[in-house]
């Protein structure tokens, strides 16, 4: 079949016409807006209550009555500063924190109430990296140096961290801590299976992941003498966090950020 | 050639100053030296985790595997080509054999002239002698 040249001409304008509304529609459906939209969309439906299907979502739940932080108790702290060889250069400016105590009412600043029981006005709320499920920081890094692990927890990836701290910017809870100086010199006794930090680089608590790799809860839930911590898989409806979740009134920290933090605290 | 005694002469100069930090080892008895690998003795004599031919050249590559297995994904057995499998852990595995980093990874690197930073957060492991 031969082609005049008239028709050859039509079909390379049809050709061009098609290529041109291609790449033009594609490029509008992944544009910033419609993410964020379906993000929006996302998130709203997160907020309902249903959770995307994940085998493991770790969770941890803080029981505040058993909790004695208004004694004094830094049993946790303590454990985690030593396991992480978090190191401590004797000034809240460049304080590294992974664990640390709030007041209540900054803990939960939606929670503003001015009559509420003595017990929890004094408190001392204990606040970790909530590893959310929906995590800011984990959006905004742009190295993947942190990242959100399969079973939920986010973690940081040293190695690949530039320092740029827009994970801190980024996290609503200021979970996150930065090495202006060179850390080592300030810990006061190096745990060898745990590697320091270098300057330069963000830290947080991540759970644990370490032991949590080896089939162990995090330190601080081991430690806590009045068993307030109970950590567990959410996804599996036997577990304790979940029965703990199911008998009691719980709240989380900023929740209406969309964040989904995965820490549960029973007041 | 104009002035060909005047450029030789520079050229010389030149090139005895170019070299100049060749002969001033090389006068100082400080001559660069092969690298001098301690290895495991006869009877700790293991296999390694690849062919010590892959290893040589790309060993960095394995780490930077490893590192991306454990860190991101969370894996933490390395099956070797040899049917064995071993703990992703350069402080416990590769130390475990090479436990003096000096006589070993430094000797190279020192030769090539690569500092890698891992000592700058890693530690070295207490149970190993190690330098």
């Amino acid at each position: 079949m031969s082609i005049s040249r008239r028709t050859l001409l039509k079909l390379v304008g049809l050709t061009a016409l098609g290529v041109t509304a291609e790449k033009y529609v594609s490029v509008h459906a992944g544009s910033t807006s419609a993410k964020l939209v379906a993000k929006a969309i996302g998130a709203g439906k997160r907020l309902a209550g249903t959770k995307p299907a994940q085998k493991v979502r770790l969770a941890m739940v803080v029981d505040l009555r058993k909790c004695v932080s208004e004694q004094g108790c830094t049993k946790c702290i303590d454990a985690c500063n030593k396991a992480h060889n978090i190191p401590d250069f004797g000034e809240s400016k460049d304080e590294i924190k992974w664990i640390w105590k709030e007041p209540y009412q900054d803990a939960f600043l939606d929670q503003e109430n001015f009559y509420m029981k003595d017990e929890f006005k004094n408190k001392k709320v204990p606040v970790f990296c909530n590893s959310c499920d929906n995590p800011p920081c984990v959006e905004v890094c742009p190295t993947q140096a942190t990242f959100k692990r399969d079973d939920g927890i986010v973690m940081i990836d040293w190695h690949r961290c530039i320092g740029c701290r827009y994970c801190m910017a980024a996290c609503p809870y200021g979970s996150r801590s930065f090495n202006w100086r060179d850390p080592r010199p300030f810990i006061k006794d190096i745990n060898p299976d745990f590697p320091t930090r270098m300057k330069g680089v963000v830290e947080k608590c991540t759970w644990c992941d370490e032991r949590v790799s080896q089939g162990l809860s995090p330190i601080c839930v081991d430690v806590c003498p009045g068993k307030a911590l109970v950590f567990g898989n959410l996804n599996d409806p036997g577990s304790e966090v979940r029965q703990l979740l199911k008998d009691n009134f719980s709240i989380r920290r900023k929740p209406g950020l969309g964040t989904s933090p995965e820490i549960y605290y029973l007041v | 050639m104009y002035d060909s005694g005047k450029i030789i002469a520079g050229l010389i100069i030149f090139a005895a100053l170019f070299t100049s930090p060749v002969w001033y080892d090389v006068l100082n008895g400080k001559a660069l030296q092969r690298p001098d690998l301690v290895l495991p003795s006869k009877e700790n004599q293991k296999e390694c985790v690849a062919a010590a031919e892959f290893m040589r050249r790309d060993h960095m590559r394995l780490l930077n595997d490893w590192r991306y297995e454990v860190v991101r994904k969370g894996e933490t057995y390395f099956s070797s080509d040899n049917g064995k499998e071993y703990e992703m852990r350069f402080t416990k595995t590769c130390l475990g054999c090479h436990p003096n980093t000096s006589q070993f990874c430094d000797q190279c690197h020192s030769y090539v002239g690569v500092t890698p930073y891992c000592w700058d957060c890693h530690n070295k492991p207490r149970n190993l002698s190690i330098q």
